[in-house]
């Protein structure tokens, strides 16, 4: 069995005493693990960081085996992100999410999120909101998407401002009122309606981080990465910094 | 291929246990183990009987995470180091490596891993409660991050920078980029990369 292609670094783990154990996030493969022969070596260690893009050849006697992989980096990220807390974060928390997905399904929006969102990791604002994006899509991924096309109680498409954490569907600002203090805030970023300030990245991070919860860590019995209270922490300075 | 033994269950026993050893495999362990052998009296007596003593007396340092025989270790009790300076690394073999470079004359604080998801170490699994008692006591000016360039080391660094943050002491961390003899031709992206947005005027 043999294979070429394009994966982004999630994460290494050592294995014997120079080898390790790659795990990637591929288009057309999903999560995909396997061997580098030298992979904890000197040579190949700075190479083989979370956050960098490598191009691969798997290979293995049969589909089910780990298999070994030859990489060779195609962006190298890490180096230049690791100055950045927020950027650490991103790069974790990636990590972390993507890993709630099964082995060798491939998922093209969600590797294609997890591009877009790294490249912008140094800039709190920007790369928390794409976060939450990934987290929508996480979160549709794994079967348990939000409604935010229409008002759940009214049909209506437009000033959509809120959420149920009931049935997960956006509430109009009108449709709301009554309820406001139940619902979660919909992030104005979300609705197509502005760009993102901080506050509307925590709102989202509190809306999806709701719902993962209860549908996706808690099922697990895991709870919100650290990598996630970090960023959060991080877009919680940034915007006491910026005021 | 032949699996018969060629010597007794006690010297397999042996040459099993040397091949765990890092660096030796089985057929090095193998060469290890008649070399001691070969030489009881001179080597395998002496080197079990240091094993022996090392293993009953080493201690975890209370106060840094050194490996010693002494608990305060060597390097707490030495008072000719600079007690305003203290490196926080990973590892024990990170200590021996800097200890080796002769460079610092300071103390040091053993982490014992660094924060890893994949691994699930957090924040909890490393000496961090005593490095912030350590660091709060007074007498410390600068911590050092003597941590991996990593993702997992940079992301602990910066957690540790984080934590220390309310206290009065300068907090840093090694340089990166081009290491010494270092040609930029056989340098991978990131380093140059990180070497370049770190340099410093002539």
């Amino acid at each position: 069995m043999e294979w070429s292609g394009e994966g982004l670094i999630l994460g290494t783990r050592r294995h014997a005493e120079n080898n390790a154990i790659l795990e990637l996030m591929t288009r057309e493969r999903g999560r995909h693990l396997g061997i580098v022969r030298g992979g904890a070596g000197s040579r190949m260690r700075p190479l083989l960081q979370a956050g960098n893009t490598v191009a691969v050849t798997w290979r293995a006697r049969l589909d089910e085996h780990l298999g070994t992989f030859t990489a060779e980096v195609v962006t190298s990220r890490a180096a230049l992100l690791m100055a950045s807390p927020v950027a650490l974060h991103v790069i974790n928390l990636i990590g972390a999410h993507l890993r709630l997905l099964p082995e060798r399904d491939p998922h093209p929006l969600l590797h294609d999120a997890a591009h877009v969102v790294l490249d912008h990791a140094d800039d709190p604002a920007v790369a928390g909101a794409l976060m939450v994006r990934l987290e929508l899509a996480l979160l549709e991924e794994l079967g348990f998407g939000l409604d935010l096309s229409e008002c759940a109680a009214t049909g209506g498409t437009t000033d959509l401002t809120h959420v149920s954490p009931k049935s997960g569907r956006a509430v109009s600002q009108l449709a709301a009122l009554p309820y406001a203090d139940r619902l979660f805030r919909l992030p104005r970023f979300l609705g197509g309606d502005g760009p993102e300030s901080l506050q509307d990245v925590e709102d989202g991070f509190r809306l999806t981080g709701f719902f993962l919860e209860r549908n996706v860590w808690g099922a697990r019995g895991t709870s919100e990465p650290e990598a996630r209270i970090g960023l959060r922490a991080a877009t919680v300075k940034q915007a006491a910094r910026d005021l | 291929m032949s699996n018969r033994r060629v010597a007794g269950p006690e010297i397999e026993r042996l040459i099993q246990l040397l091949a765990k050893v890092p660096g030796l495999g089985p057929r090095s362990a193998r060469r290890a183990a008649l070399a001691l052998v070969k030489k009881r009296e001179a080597l395998m007596v002496p080197l079990a009987a240091a094993m022996t003593e090392a293993a009953a007396k080493i201690v975890v340092c209370s106060n840094c995470g050194n490996i010693d025989t002494l608990d305060p270790c060597s390097i707490c009790r030495d008072e000719r180091r600079d007690p305003g300076l203290l490196l926080v690394v990973k590892d024990v073999s990170d200590l021996w490596a800097l200890e080796r470079s002769g460079v610092v004359q300071s103390r040091y604080h053993v982490l014992g891993g660094t924060l890893s998801a994949l691994d699930g170490i957090g924040p909890k699994d490393l000496s961090l409660d005593r490095l912030v008692a350590r660091a709060a006591e007074g007498s410390v000016k600068e911590v050092v991050l003597a941590l991996d360039a990593t993702v997992d080391g940079q992301t602990t660094a910066h957690y540790v920078t984080d934590l220390l943050a309310g206290l009065p002491v300068k907090v840093s961390r090694l340089a990166q980029g081009v290491p010494i003899g270092g040609e930029l031709d056989y340098l991978d992206e990131g380093t140059l990369a990180a070497a370049l947005k770190a340099r410093t005027p002539m």
